[in-house]
């Protein structure tokens, strides 16, 4: 009872790091919430420095709908609150005590309750905005309904979490979040999973739910290209979709009332000397996670998400919203002489003019993994070379055309040329095989913004 | 390398702003990551990134026009003795040949790079960009669809009009809507025709009693079959412009450019297409001999393998879109072969060909994704979607 779909164009990027099969519980001295997370959110504070705060407790509410709460991860005092440029908010830092304290939302039987109470406790406990809307990953408004809700089972990355460990034993949370889902939309819960990597019947034997499998090379893990394949967006269509784990999170509300923001997460990357998987809250600070595991040699990048996507953090920085993973590579602030035309046998390239790029014509179960660095490899350029996006880019969208369109601001030739079914992150794999260097996502991101703040959600 | 980096690093501050030559920026910046690829990293976006950058693909084109540099060098001094005397054997003397041809074409190679780069490197710094690496290829591309026997002054005068007219005016590399290289021969073409065409200019420096028709001047004025065997034809001892000539160096070229990747095969190939397609309809309808020529005879001629692998593929004047490509590429073919059988005035046609799809390959950019626009609407107007 599941649809096989096979994805042709995209490419997986193997990088020296992959987690081992191992959780730790790390020490985490202290939790951030950062609403530069969330993409259009304007925090407005509901707590000032040295308030003590629950687990559950609002922090910040979003200025455009005063019902979207932020909630503490943990119970314990808040420490500062740090602004950047302009005063913006960039992080409430928490101190966490050391037994931890839950507000109580309830454990009114799911049976009982109708959509606007299920709405009513997901926005009060801030568990709402682990969801989010395509077009423009934003989190969605309370008072509209999508066509259909995805949940993400699969991370197609480089160096991504394996979702059969992220998800072991949280089976009856999942088929409960996915039951609190249903009261949101009379559309049907896509349940999107890898063909070849998910094995666990967390996600294989939920009840209720249109199960998919994804053959292919990443992006086929980005929800974008999962929409395309299901049930494409179209101008004024919303498509909401939350990650595995956290529909577990919502779950585990329903069933205790409390709010647990525990998730697995990976830590991974070629400067890290034993990857592997810890369990521990959103928004908690990596310092004891990297301290001892790090290769110290080469500068390093710290990310929290994906190589691709992800944002650079501190070695003292905190986990970003909604990742999974904390990325670890070699900065690549080094000169590199004759650099662009010796032969190249270690240098990461998916062209042929470098000799290692022969190594990626392999069939992605033998590439061998490669050693990457931040270097940009070369000075920035007008486009030049046509046809590389199109080869890692599986939608039905010329890419270099809406790009350019993202960056002239044509908002009516960004509609038409498909706008609404990308999301940045499907730009990565391009930006990376760009020769001319360009920062693809950003501009994709500006042109959303752009649309968004025209046209609205 | 230490020493080369220190001493860059030591003499840097001249060239910066507030520095004694801050007018030369552009230029120390293009040497300076000429010997380093410079320690920039990623800001935004993707953390890391492909290791290929322009100079290394502008090199890997440059590398692949080296045989048809090194053949029509030979070639040179070979046409000029062997018309002088015409009983000569190709290898009798090879230094000799050789030698001609090196103290010919030297001249050119440093006009063609001198005034293109020094414009270059002038608008770089006047914009205050990183200097583009796109001359490098148009700069050896320039020489080898010459005459041997191009007068430096004109050619002078070509390069200052592509690179100024052809690209700087747009914006420079990247943002040219015809290739820079072609434009150079069209000026020349047309500004001074007794330079680039008539039996005269294909031979270096030749003796007045040698014929020196090229095989598509012998099909123009009415010959059944050209002179010269298949074989000189593919090997590339026949007169001609400096680098068209050998079939063999050319394909070796578009061996490298293939292989890695940085040629694009879907024009390569739907030319050759569209040029046999266009012969081999002329053989069917056609009347007179040049009609009937076998079709294949057309990329062994002239400029056509040349333009095909170096000038149709240029992705910046080429079409954008995949299907784009096939349709540019296939036009560009049946143009050539047309312009060549039914134009009385050019014996060549590859060159206007091109660039005549140059001008077009924006217009089938705009049908290809036009196609995919109204898919979109056509798929959201069934879902009940109202007004556009």
């Amino acid at each position: 009872m599941s649809n096989i779909i096979t994805v042709k164009k995209g490419f997986d990027i193997k990088i020296i790091g992959e987690p081992e099969n191992k959780i730790s519980i790390p020490r985490v001295v202290s939790y951030a919430i950062k609403p530069t997370d969330f993409i259009g959110v304007t925090p407005k504070m509901m707590v000032k420095e040295d308030d003590k705060v629950k687990a559950g407790t609002p922090i910040f509410y979003a200025k455009h709908n005063e019902k979207i709460l932020f909630t503490s991860p943990v119970s314990g005092v808040v420490k500062s609150i740090n602004r950047g440029e302009k005063r913006v908010i960039e992080e409430v830092i928490i101190i966490p005590d050391s037994i931890q304290d839950y507000e109580d939302f309830g454990k009114e039987s799911l049976a009982t309750m109708n959509r606007e109470d299920v709405v009513e406790k997901l926005l009060k406990s801030g568990l709402w905005t682990l969801i989010r809307k395509r077009p423009y990953a934003v989190i969605p408004n309370p008072e509209t309904s999508p066509k259909c809700i995805i949940v993400s089972g699969f991370d197609s990355s480089p160096l991504a979490a394996d979702y059969n460990i992220l998800l072991k034993g949280k089976a009856a949370e999942i088929q409960l979040g996915v039951d609190v889902l249903k009261k949101l939309t009379q559309g049907k819960i896509h349940v999107n999973v890898s063909y070849e990597k998910t094995t666990c019947d967390e996600l294989l034997k939920l009840q209720g739910v249109e199960l998919n499998k994804f053959k292919g090379q990443h992006p086929v893990g980005n929800v974008s290209i999962q929409i395309a394949k299901l049930d494409p967006i179209n101008k004024g269509d919303s498509v909401w979709y939350i990650d595995a784990q956290d529909l577990a999170i919502i779950g585990k509300l329903f069933a205790t009332g409390m709010v647990e923001k525990d998730r697995i997460i990976a830590l991974v990357g070629n400067e890290v000397v034993r990857p592997q998987y810890y369990k521990l809250k959103f928004g908690a600070c990596i310092e004891h996670l990297v301290e001892g595991n790090v290769l110290k040699e080469n500068n390093l990048r710290y990310i929290s998400g994906s190589v691709l996507t992800g944002k650079t953090i501190s070695a003292e920085g905190y986990l970003g919203a909604y990742d999974n993973l904390v990325s670890v590579i070699t900065e690549g602030d080094y000169y590199d002489f004759l650099g662009w035309i010796l032969p190249g046998f270690k240098k990461f390239s998916l062209y042929r003019t470098f000799l290692s790029g022969f190594l990626q014509l392999l069939p992605k179960e033998n590439r061998k993994p490669v050693h990457i660095d931040t270097n940009l490899h070369g000075g920035k350029r007008a486009f030049v070379m046509t046809g590389e996006f199109e080869k890692v880019l599986p939608l039905d969208i010329y890419p270099l055309q809406l790009i350019k369109a993202c960056i002239i601001g044509d908002i009516d030739l960004m509609e038409e040329l498909g706008i609404y079914e990308v999301d940045a992150e499907d730009f990565a794999l391009c930006e990376v095989v760009d020769v001319s260097k360009t920062d693809i996502q950003q501009i994709i991101r500006e042109g959303l913004e752009l649309m968004r703040k025209e046209l609205g959600e | 390398m230490k020493w080369v980096r220190n001493l860059l690093d030591n003499i840097k501050p001249n060239f910066e702003k507030g520095g004694k030559f801050p007018w030369l920026h552009s230029t120390f910046d293009a040497f300076e990551t000429f010997a380093f690829v410079p320690k920039t990293t990623t800001k935004s976006g993707a953390h890391f990134r492909d290791a290929l950058d322009m100079k290394r693909t502008m090199t890997i084109v440059i590398i692949a026009l080296l045989p048809a540099l090194l053949i029509g060098t030979y070639n040179i001094g070979y046409q000029h003795f062997l018309s002088l005397d015409p009983t000569m054997g190709l290898f009798d003397d090879i230094w000799q040949n050789l030698w001609y041809g090196i103290v010919k074409i030297l001249p050119i190679l440093v006009v063609s790079y001198g005034v293109g780069l020094g414009i270059e490197f002038a608008f770089a710094q006047w914009r205050g960009h990183e200097v583009n690496e796109g001359y490098l290829v148009s700069g050896m591309l320039i020489p080898l669809i010459m005459p041997p026997d191009v007068p430096l002054w004109q050619l002078t005068i070509a390069v200052i009009f592509a690179v100024i007219i052809g690209k700087e005016v747009f914006g420079g590399t990247g943002m040219n809507f015809m290739n820079p290289a072609l434009l150079a021969r069209a000026f020349l073409f047309f500004a001074f025709p007794s330079s680039m065409s008539g039996d005269k200019v294909w031979i270096a420096e030749k003796a007045d009693a040698f014929s020196g028709a090229t095989p598509l001047a012998e099909m123009m004025t009415g010959g059944t079959m050209p002179s010269t065997s298949i074989l000189d034809m593919i090997i590339g001892f026949m007169p001609g412009s400096i680098g068209e000539t050998s079939v063999i160096a050319i394909a070796l070229g578009a061996i490298l450019l293939l292989i890695t990747g940085i040629g694009n095969w879907k024009i390569m190939l739907s030319v050759f297409i569209g040029g046999a397609a266009m012969g081999l309809t002329f053989n069917y309808f056609g009347s007179n001999p040049y009609t009937q020529l076998p079709f294949y005879y057309h990329f062994l001629m002239g400029g056509f393998m040349f333009g095909a692998v170096f000038m149709a593929t240029d992705p910046v004047t080429a079409a954008q879109t995949n299907r784009g490509k096939w349709i540019y590429g296939f036009l560009i073919g049946v143009m050539a072969v047309l312009i060549r059988v039914v134009n009385p005035a050019y014996p060549e046609g590859m060159m206007l060909s091109i660039l005549l799809l140059n001008v077009f390959a924006p217009l089938i950019d705009y049908f290809v994704v036009d196609a995919n626009i109204k898919m979109r609407t056509k798929r959201w107007k069934l879902k009940g979607g109202t007004n556009v």
